[in-house]
């Protein structure tokens, strides 16, 4: 176990950055892209919606406010399509991550149930604002950014890869860190019992709040990217009420709170809603079929694939050796774990 | 100042179309602890079922409601057997993806149905007005204003003079213990998500009457009904009347005054300050701790 760990995440790593060198065709590697990206996005949302319990359904808010900043900045500055807008990225999470620490207050002075309703109705005041204040954003007119003329078709997506993988490598290893430091602890102490924790401490508006605005600022640089990468920017589109949902749906699939699961829910179904794209031109059959699988991962693997793999593992082990598996449970799964003993309290 | 009379009396008389949809939303939150994401989808279907009924088979819009109402009520308790009551954990956040993914699934199937052209209804009480001093209303204000009282009115006998009310409201305010003392709350959970389906069918096709709209409508629609149950605080019925009731006057009162197009931001700044002064809502109550 403890070698095959290592090897197989240097194993994916190198197959993730040759993947676009072996596979040139665009259409592949713009469902990469996409799975990357969405990949990133669930990892945000999940250092705080994870980890703190707080289910946020209005992180398109942030993704729209950083696809906005790019698309003002580059305008403002007046700069070309190529490699230079890349390094914009980070002050458009910057922006993002500005937006959340008011609009993360408010809807943090709302308990769980209460939350989850203000973070949806907060991102549709996003979305009015988008259409609403002209003389930022064009309105419905929407607004466009340079686009990289001398980059060819098949070369195009190359380093719009690059990026989000880059992004993604740096939002999974914050939330790594996140994990195993003491402030993830903290975070987790919130997700199981919010008043023991506070009484234990743990100052938790303050830890709430802070991973709210990092997974805003991440989610902000995504929407950013995404931006640079379409070219071209509507309110309808930018504050997408679908992404709030893909992303939680990512998470939930791989498993809510690992560390692994929305990269895996993000590998599993974002090239699927692609295929179903490309196959159903009709809008109504591809929401239909989206739908009814939202549903069927929900009612099936409620607890997501990983925390289930790893009890189906650990039951396996144990039936060999008792002890042993008691051990590699409490280190392999601690977030499961919890979990499945904070819900049964409730019950 | 005729016109802001007009734009409080017209908002009064719609506030009365949210407080029906909003009612059945909160109704659901207060007994089941679930948030029906799909009910912005369901207000949609149900203005379009009056619609099919008028187009297809020329039955009034009002009477139509006595096929939808009782339709929309059987299609709720379906859809709280099948998927709200599987989930045993994590209810609250569940059941939010849950109705979101019925709400997509219910939009896709309007569009392939009735395409994402917008629809208006037609009846005579919809193309003619009533003429009061200087301003003109169209009589199906009127209509929906008497419709919700009365839907509103029976809502109220339900929940406090009837056995079966008496059960909602003990699982409202305890589960468990309601549980304890032998009501079935499985059973009162199912018939209150078939209520609150079937007030979001009336709320439909009231609200269908006095405005064109399309599948996509629902997200508009949702997040004003979200807005409107925060506000009133959470699984309260008053408090779900009053802030529809507020938030319509105060977004006609604003178009009349300002524009319309800041009318609803004006309201969702309303909102923001509310949570600022009092995160409960105007009339819930805090939040407790659960065991």
């Amino acid at each position: 176990m403890r070698t095959i760990k290592p090897v197989g995440l240097i194993a994916l790593l190198v197959i993730s950055i040759v993947f676009p060198l072996i596979i040139k065709s665009p259409a592949v590697t713009t469902v990469a892209f996409f799975t990357l990206i969405f990949a990133a996005a669930a990892t945000a949302w999940n250092i705080f919606s994870g980890y703190t319990g707080y289910i946020a359904l209005g992180h398109a808010a942030y993704f729209g406010i950083g696809s906005y900043a790019m698309a003002i900045m580059c305008k403002d500055w007046g700069l070309q399509g190529g490699y230079l807008p890349f390094l914009l990225l980070p002050l458009a999470g910057v922006a993002a991550g500005i937006f959340a620490v008011p609009m993360g207050w408010i809807a943090l002075r709302t308990r769980k149930h209460t939350f989850v309703v203000v973070t949806i109705a907060m991102f549709f005041i996003m979305q009015l604002m988008a259409f609403n204040l002209r003389g930022v954003t064009n309105g419905s007119v929407g607004m466009t950014l340079p686009i990289p003329t001398n980059w060819s078709g098949v070369f195009f997506n190359i380093p719009f890869y690059y990026v989000a993988l880059l992004i993604l490598l740096i939002a999974l290893l914050h939330s790594w860190w996140i994990r195993h430091s003491k402030y993830g602890l903290g975070l987790l102490a919130i997700r199981d019992d919010e008043e023991r924790a506070l009484g234990l401490g743990v100052n938790t508006g303050q830890f709430k709040l802070s991973a709210f605005v990092i997974s805003a600022f991440y989610v902000g640089m995504i929407g950013a990217l995404h931006a640079y990468y379409i070219e071209s920017l509507y309110p309808a589109f930018a504050f997408d009420p679908l992404f709030d949902l893909v992303v939680a749906l990512m998470t939930f699939l791989g498993g809510l709170g690992t560390l692994a699961g929305p990269i895996l829910g993000a590998i599993i179904l974002e090239p699927t809603q692609q295929y179903f794209t490309m196959r159903f031109s009709q809008n109504g059959y591809y929401l239909i079929i989206y739908g009814a699988m939202f549903l069927a991962i929900i009612l099936f693997l409620p607890e997501g694939i990983l925390p289930t793999l790893r009890r189906r593992l650990a039951r396996t082990n144990s039936e060999s050796s008792g002890l042993q598996t008691n051990i590699q449970k409490d280190e392999e799964a601690p977030a499961a774990e919890a979990t499945i003993h904070s819900d049964e309290v409730k019950r | 100042m005729t016109l802001i009379l007009d734009a409080i009396i017209t908002g009064l008389l719609s506030g009365s179309i949210y407080a029906l949809m909003a009612s059945g939303l909160t109704l659901i939150f207060g007994v089941m602890d679930i948030i029906n994401v799909g009910q912005g989808a369901l207000v949609i279907l149900g203005a379009y079922m009056s619609f099919f009924l008028q187009q297809q088979f020329h039955i009034d819009l009002f009477v139509g409601l006595l096929i939808t109402m009782p339709a929309m009520f059987l299609l709720g308790l379906g859809l709280e057997v099948a998927f709200i009551r599987p989930i045993k954990r994590n209810r609250t956040t569940l059941s939010i993806l849950i109705t979101f993914a019925i709400s997509l699934i219910i939009e896709g199937v309007l569009s392939l149905l009735f395409t994402t052209n917008l629809v208006q209804m037609h009846a005579w009480y919809v193309d003619t007005s009533l003429r009061i001093g200087k301003f003109y209303l169209a009589w199906v204000y009127l209509f929906d204003f008497g419709l919700s009282v009365v839907l509103l009115g029976g809502l109220y006998f339900i929940l406090y003079r009837t056995k079966f009310g008496f059960g909602l409201r003990a699982s409202m305010q305890n589960r468990t213990a309601a549980q304890l003392i032998g009501i079935n709350v499985e059973r009162v959970s199912a018939i209150t998500f078939g209520i609150g389906v079937s007030l979001a069918a009336a709320g439909g096709m009231a609200y269908g009457a006095t405005t064109t709209f399309n599948p996509n409508s629902l997200y508009d629609l949702i997040s004003r009904l979200l807005v409107i149950i925060i506000l009133g605080g959470m699984g309260s019925l008053r408090g779900a009347l009053i802030a529809a009731l507020g938030m319509l006057v105060i977004e006609d009162v604003t178009s009349v005054v300002w524009s319309p197009v800041w009318a609803n931001t004006v309201f969702f700044m309303l909102l923001v300050v509310v949570l600022v002064l009092r995160p409960q809502g105007l009339f819930g109550q805090l939040e407790g701790r659960k065991q």
